[in-house]
């Protein structure tokens, strides 16, 4: 069952979101946050590679991918398109929904804009909600402080139970910071238990009553509290998206 | 176990809408719960302490977008940057036009030296070198003052607050504001720019995105617009001095705002009949203005968007100067295939206000509009008049030679800003599409259009005396 559902999730990595590893031991990492916060921009400083930025949302539509070293470890760093959610109410959010969920990054950076922290931390609400390992990076710090916005950093780590890295990241301010937060959860020296939401008791007993009902191996390899929510919310792309999932886990079960 | 499976997810599918059906407020309320810790979080460890006592992005965005002074700072900001383009690209042109073409010299006395055989020293010297000579001294030095002026507007945010003001038109155009973005990404290839339309939802907008995509003039037609403007309407024309590179650079403007215009009226015909439907809502986020980096800017734009579009060019004009150089040298009777074609398009380019040749080169430079100034100007030249072409003068002298009068460089443009995309765009366009209808149907389309508005100002011109 483990090699399965790992070989059918490497191909649905390639299938569905057209990224490729370069070996095995690669580590994946999902870049997301709203739109023009420098996601691109950060990218381009990891891996070195040329990704077109510019200063308007909606730039980059598609996953791009690239490569990056660190302390011998390979990483493979997927630029996700920017959203404000992955409720997936539009063609972005969905990618960016599907593959923080279903393409089993090992760590997920959200870049947030220092300027206006409040509407970054609802995306970055529900990415802590789907996955454990989340670092929060506050770019454009140096654009906040010049607009007199002081943002008390520890106190947010706090809150949120995540790594949080003030950053500048077209000069390249807190880059190394990152790199090593991010080594240090790879190699488990940092473990993650992130703010996770709850909501009124009505949801919560619905949470608990569709769980069950969900198939097994979902639930083994996938956040099954976020999926019922998202059949809670009226998703019903989330419906497909597992339908897909279950035809690509099906054949190779009965295979094994 | 396959069956197993799928009774599991209609289970799924049944049990939630037996649920959800008399508890729809519930998705509002999870959204809500988040929102709120969002805010409470954001409260307790944000503190703003602005002391500034203007706040500039504001009143920039005052001026930028508001109804009365948006469109002339925008059109007034298009046209410096074309002004600078045209009146600094004169100079770096002839002087690559005087070392290519110095090198092209070398190379051909080299190959009579080495006794190398005509039709090889025809198509390597005559047909690739001299075309590629052309496409490098006449494209480059317009690209690489445009490209980083261009990308300065865009790393300084303006791009966003052209999209907002063009938004009005384009929700009454019946269409998406989001087209005004993609068709920003237009003016630098149209590929991308039809790439870009992912970003719009409604698939019924996006197809009228892609479809009008192409009435922008992207790179590849810049320097054609500039080379033809700057002859017929700029210094080479009637007017003289400072004033002529301002009216070169008003007939650019002009291009684009008819292409805008043309976008515009397609978007609402075709909203209203082939592709009917309601405009969706979107909320456009205009971002803080940036401080540029112009050493980034200068590097990226230079060596991403100039050398790209450049090697492009090279690669599609090489074959192309060497095809176009066997046509004019297979000789069929007494006349070339070349001639042959030409003098059978020449009666129907001839309606449009162009001729044989100019059509012949619009047809062949499908694989990339770069080169279809570079084409035309070998089919002229392997006339038989042989002249060394060093600036934009002989280009002029060329083409008035040829019978061109100021109506031909008006159709020339104008037909060049609306006639069918290039390979390229097609090719993009049948992916994005899923097949060949839509891109068969925007060169029909598109065509149509550029042969009707060329075909108009002819026939206007000739009842008129103008020309």
């Amino acid at each position: 069952m483990g090699l399965t559902c790992q070989s059918s999730g490497l191909s649905l990595l390639k299938d569905k979101f057209n990224i490729s590893k370069k070996n095995e031991e690669q580590i994946v990492i999902a870049l997301a946050g709203n739109p023009n916060t420098g996601k691109s921009t950060l990218f381009n400083y990891l891996t070195g590679l040329n990704q077109h930025t510019g200063n308007w949302p909606g730039k980059t539509i598609t996953n791009a991918q690239g490569n990056f070293k660190y302390k011998d470890k390979e990483y493979l760093l997927v630029d996700l398109p920017g959203t404000y959610s992955i409720l997936a109410n539009s063609q972005e959010e969905e990618i960016a929904r599907d593959f923080i969920c279903f393409g089993n990054p090992k760590l997920t950076i959200v870049i947030a804009d220092a300027t206006c922290l409040e509407r970054n931390l609802n995306l970055t609400l529900q990415i802590m909600e789907l996955t454990d390992n989340v670092i929060l990076c506050l770019n454009l710090i140096d654009e906040a402080t010049r607009k007199g916005i002081k943002i008390d950093t520890s106190k947010l780590e706090q809150e949120l139970k995540i790594p949080v890295i003030p950053m500048v990241a077209r000069d390249g301010i807190g880059i190394d910071v990152l790199k090593e937060t991010i080594d240090k959860i790879v190699e488990g020296k940092l473990q993650l238990k992130p703010l996770k939401m709850t909501y009124d008791d009505k949801i919560e007993s619905l949470v608990s009553e569709i769980i069950d009902i969900l198939p097994e191996y979902l639930k083994e390899n996938y956040n099954a509290r976020w999926i019922a929510l998202r059949l809670i919310d009226g998703d019903n792309s989330i419906l497909e998206s597992i339908q897909e999932l279950l035809n690509e886990d099906i054949p190779m079960k009965v295979e094994v | 176990m396959e069956g197993n499976t799928k009774i599991t997810v209609n289970n799924l599918k049944e049990f939630i809408s037996r649920k959800i059906n008399y508890n729809e407020v519930l998705g509002d309320s999870i959204v809500a719960a988040i929102y709120e810790k969002a805010e409470e979080i954001a409260n307790s460890v944000v503190t703003v302490n602005d002391k500034r006592k203007i706040n500039w992005d504001r009143k920039l965005d005052n001026i930028l977008t508001s109804k009365l002074t948006g469109y002339p700072v925008m059109l007034i900001l298009l046209g410096l940057v074309f002004w600078i383009t045209i009146e600094g690209a004169n100079y770096p042109s002839q002087l690559l036009a005087n070392i290519l073409f110095g090198l092209g010299d070398r190379l051909s006395n080299l190959f009579m030296h080495l006794n190398a055989p005509d039709w090889l020293h025809g198509i390597l010297i005559q047909g690739v070198c001299k075309t590629l000579a052309w496409v490098v001294s006449v494209m480059l030095p317009p690209m690489a003052i445009f490209f980083p002026l261009f990308t300065l507007l865009e790393d300084l945010g303006y791009l966003p607050r052209i999209a907002f003001n063009l938004d009005n038109a384009f929700r009454k155009a019946g269409t998406h504001g989001k087209q005004a973005l993609t068709m920003g990404m237009g003016f630098g290839c149209n590929a991308a720019g039809i790439v870009a339309c992912r970003i719009i939802d409604s698939p019924r907008e996006k197809l009228i995105a892609m479809i009008t995509n192409n009435f922008v003039p992207c790179n590849g037609r810049f320097p054609t617009l500039i080379a033809i403007s700057t002859i017929f309407f700029g210094g080479l024309g009637a007017a003289s001095g400072m004033f002529s590179s301002v009216v070169a650079t008003l007939f650019v403007v002009l291009m684009i705002l008819i292409g805008i215009i043309v976008t515009l009226i397609v978007s609402k015909l075709l909203s209203s009949t082939v592709l009917k439907g309601v405009p969706s809502s979107f909320s456009l986020e205009l971002p803080p203005y940036r401080k540029p980096q112009i050493g980034r800017i200068l590097v990226r734009s230079l060596l991403d968007r100039t050398l790209f579009v450049l090697g492009r060019a090279v690669i599609v004009a090489a074959p192309a100067g060497a095809i176009t150089w066997l046509f004019a040298n297979i000789i069929i009777g007494d006349t070339s295939l070349l001639n042959l074609c030409a003098s059978f398009l020449d009666p129907f380019g001839k309606l449009l206000g162009l001729d044989g040749f100019i059509l012949m080169a619009f047809v062949l430079g499908l694989p990339a509009n770069e080169i279809v100034l570079p084409i035309l100007i070998m089919c002229y030249m392997a006339q038989g008049t042989m002249l060394e072409l060093d600036d934009l003068q002989a280009l002029k002298n060329l083409l008035v030679d040829n019978g061109w009068t100021w109506i031909t460089g008006l159709n020339f443009m104008l037909f060049s800003l609306l006639h069918f995309p290039c390979a390229t765009t097609l090719l993009t366009m049948r992916k994005e599409s899923n097949g060949m209808k839509w891109p068969i149907f925007t060169f029909a389309l598109t065509t149509g259009i550029a042969i009707t508005v060329t075909f108009t100002i002819k026939t206007l011109s000739s009842i008129l005396g103008l020309a």
